[in-house]
This record gives C-alpha cells, structure tokens and sequence, in this order.
C-alpha cells in the first residue's frame, strides 16, 4: 500500500487546494495518519474510495475526539530597556541598559472535536488509512461535513459520535441520537461532563468515588438538618 | 387455622386430604409462577440456561415464559437496566396484573454493579419497583436463580390470605401500580421513588 505521503500527494493531485497534512504517530505502531480541511472533505473521501490503486471501499470504524482549550506555558526571551543607577557615578544619576529577561508567559489555545475515521479496502485487502477531521471550536461551530453518502456505514458511527460528543454532521440524513434518549441535553464523552449526582449510596467507596461520596454527603447535610 | 400434622397424616393412610384453603391457594399459587420473558443483558443467558433441561426450570412450575406481561406473574429483572430502559421496565410492570413478584438478577439488577459508577446505569431496580427477591453473582449460576426462585415459592407459601399482612392481590388498597420516570435533560427525574427506596443505612 502507499504511504502516507505518496496518498497525501495522490490526494492533492486529484482533488485540488484539499488542504491535507500528515500527522505522525511517534509511536512504535508509526501508523500516521492524515488530516484533511472540511471545504473538499466530501470530494476527498470520493476520491479514496473510488481510486483504482487505493480502493479504500469500507470505513471500518469512525469515532472522536474532544480536545479541550490548552493553557500553554512557554518562556520567551524578552529584550527590554531598563534604567539602572550607574556605577561608581553620581548618587542619582541613572543610565539606560538594555537587558535581555526570560518571561514565562501563558496563552490558551483552543480546544477543538476532531473525528477519526478508519478506512480499509475489501478489495485490495489492505489498509487502515487513518483520516482525521476537527470542528473550529467545541461550542458553536462544532459541524463538519457527513460521509454517510460515500461510506453506508458512517451513519450508525456519526450519530454515535453527535451523540456522545456533539459533532454536528452537515448532510447526514437521520441526525438523532442513538445511545441516549432525545430528551438528553449534553454530551456525556466530552472532557467537561459532569455526570449527574448519583453518590447517595456508597458502601465500598474509594478514590474519586469516596471523594463524590464526600461531596454528595456534604451537600445533603445541611438540608436534612434543617427540616428537623 | 392450622390442620394438625399428625390429624393430617393419618387421614392420608386413609386416603383423605386434609387441608385449609389458605394452603391449598398458596400450593395452588406457588406452583404456577409464569415468568415474563425477556432479558436485558447477560444475566438473561443464565435465565434461559435455567429454563432448559440440564437445570429445569419447569420442574417449579416456572415453565411457560410467556410474551405478554398481561399474562405473566413473575418478572426476572436479568442483567443491567440503563436509564434508557428504566422507564420501559417500570411500565412493563405496571402492565403485569396481581398477584406480580419481581426478582432482581445479578449484581446490575441489584445495585448497578461493575457499571455503577456509569452516567448511564440505573443502580438498582429497586428504585423505582418493589423486589421480592434479590440475587448477588456477576451473573449468577442458574442453581443461585432456582434457589431465589424457591425462596419466592417459600414467600408466597408463607403468606395469609386475610389480616394485615395478605397478598397485594386481595388488598383492594394496595399499590400496585408505580410511577414511571421521566428522561429528563441530565438523569432520570425523579432518581428514585422515594416512597418506596431509601438510602440503605451503612453498618460498619
């Protein structure tokens, strides 16, 4: 099969502007995987299926994952100009320095869902090419195109993934969830759930369950001393 | 109300039965406890394991599962109830006519068990229906569910048919039909039926 940058270069010959990047994987699987811009996404996964040499004509699996915002902290050297007493001078006299100071600085990048998708080939029997896709942010432009018109089997996958993460997907034709039931509000796989308090009863409580458990009692307390 | 046991055996040298009503309704009730079938996870393989002949189900007079909860008295809660589910098992029950027990099979059925600590789990279905009988094991071996089954045939055995303590079915006061919870935007409202389920006090 190709490598990931021979497919990334096939790519780019046949659709072009698809904006595709390779992602590599330092680990000792090495499996790299591509990421690809949402404008031509559609035009892109039409063209892995339908190329003679790849074939890639069974989307195995597809999932997601959330990303949330990074506070980074970096130290950058900073020259500045600084005013300094001079030496042996005058009591009072001041001189300007410049002076080169390491600044340890914080910036927030922002979070983002990206979907990973699994293609194989029946045909050629070989695979997996890993495609990964992402939103522009986790709370309102949380949309990317749908493969269910390419690939039958993204349907189940993508309503999965609107479900537990909230992916929106333009295009699919049954967007609803799957796993929880409609009436649910969030979005249970991302990293800022909060799950609902269901601490009231634990016998054999530890770790971070013992520490709900605490919460939960810490909580109740009050009231239940109240009404009596 | 009692027959004596020694007047009782003696008359059977004779050929005579001797017996009450109340033990004739109860042998009567014990011995024909038709389970509603279906299953929600695992524990339901063990079910139906227990039905077939190797540990024979039947034998206790549980041997028709029968498709409609109009027709069935015994519902075995067999494997995990997800919040999703809840509701509909709740309902089922509520469809099942008098007299109607419940077993809770297995550690899910129970208490939530393995996935207790999951968004998705109800944790124990014991908070929303009453249960007869429950059973620990992950799942439980088909000999665990007979031995729950028998105990319910001891329940019911046990139980007089007038006074305080009568079956649900002969007290035209008693509940037998329980709320079915909502699927709110977070959980399951109410969490719990908080008539019928209370936090369980902790004995260290």
């Amino acid at each position: 099969m190709k490598t990931v940058e021979e497919i990334k270069a096939a790519i780019e010959a046949a659709v072009p502007g698809a904006g595709v990047e390779v992602v590599t994987n330092p680990g000792p699987a090495a499996e790299h995987s591509l990421r690809i811009g949402q404008k031509h996404a559609v035009k892109v996964a039409e063209f892995l299926r339908d190329d003679s040499e790849l074939a890639l004509d069974f989307l195995s699996n597809l999932t997601a994952v959330d990303w949330p915002d990074k506070e980074i902290t970096e130290k950058v050297k900073v020259t500045r100009e600084v005013q300094k007493p001079v030496e042996g001078g005058e009591p009072g006299q001041v001189q300007t320095v410049t002076e080169t100071v390491e600044e340890t600085r914080k910036r927030v990048e922002p979070g983002y869902l990206e979907t990973v998708y699994h293609l194989y080939s029946i045909a050629k029997k070989h695979g997996p090419v890993v495609l990964r896709m992402r939103t522009g942010n986790r709370t309102d432009d949380v949309s990317m195109p749908s493969f269910t018109s390419v690939w039958r089997s993204a349907e189940f996958q993508e309503r999965e993934a609107f479900d537990l993460y909230g992916i929106v997907y333009t295009g699919h034709p049954d967007l609803r969830r799957i796993l929880m039931w409609d009436e649910f509000k969030d979005h249970p796989m991302r990293k800022d759930y909060v799950e609902p308090d269901d601490y009231e009863y634990e016998p054999t409580a530890h770790d971070h369950v013992l520490e709900r458990a605490k919460q939960h009692l810490s909580m109740e307390q009050p009231v239940a001393g109240g009404a009596e | 109300m009692a027959v004596d046991e020694q007047l009782k055996i003696e008359m059977g040298k004779q050929g005579v039965i001797v017996t009450s009503l109340q033990e004739l309704y109860n042998w009567g009730r014990r011995n024909s406890v038709w389970p509603m079938q279906f299953g929600l996870a695992c524990c339901a393989i063990e079910m139906i394991a227990t039905t077939m002949a190797r540990y024979d189900m039947a034998r206790f007079g549980a041997e028709v599962f029968r498709p409609s909860p109009r027709q069935a008295d015994m519902m075995i809660i067999s494997g995990t109830v997800t919040k999703k589910m809840a509701p509909q098992v709740v309902r089922l029950y509520n469809q099942m006519g008098e007299p109607k027990y419940v077993i809770a099979m297995g550690a899910c059925a129970i208490s939530g068990g393995p996935f207790k600590q999951g968004y998705n789990v109800l944790k124990g279905i014991d908070r929303y229906i009453p249960v007869d009988v429950h059973i620990p094991g992950c799942p439980p071996r088909p000999e665990a569910l007979l031995q729950a089954f028998i105990t319910l045939q001891k329940k019911i055995d046990g139980q007089v048919l007038t006074g305080e303590g009568r079956p649900r079915h002969l007290d035209a006061e008693a509940q037998s039909i329980f709320p079915v919870p909502e699927q709110g935007e977070h959980d399951l409202e109410p969490t719990s039926n908080k008539g019928l389920w209370t936090v369980p006090t902790i004995i260290r």
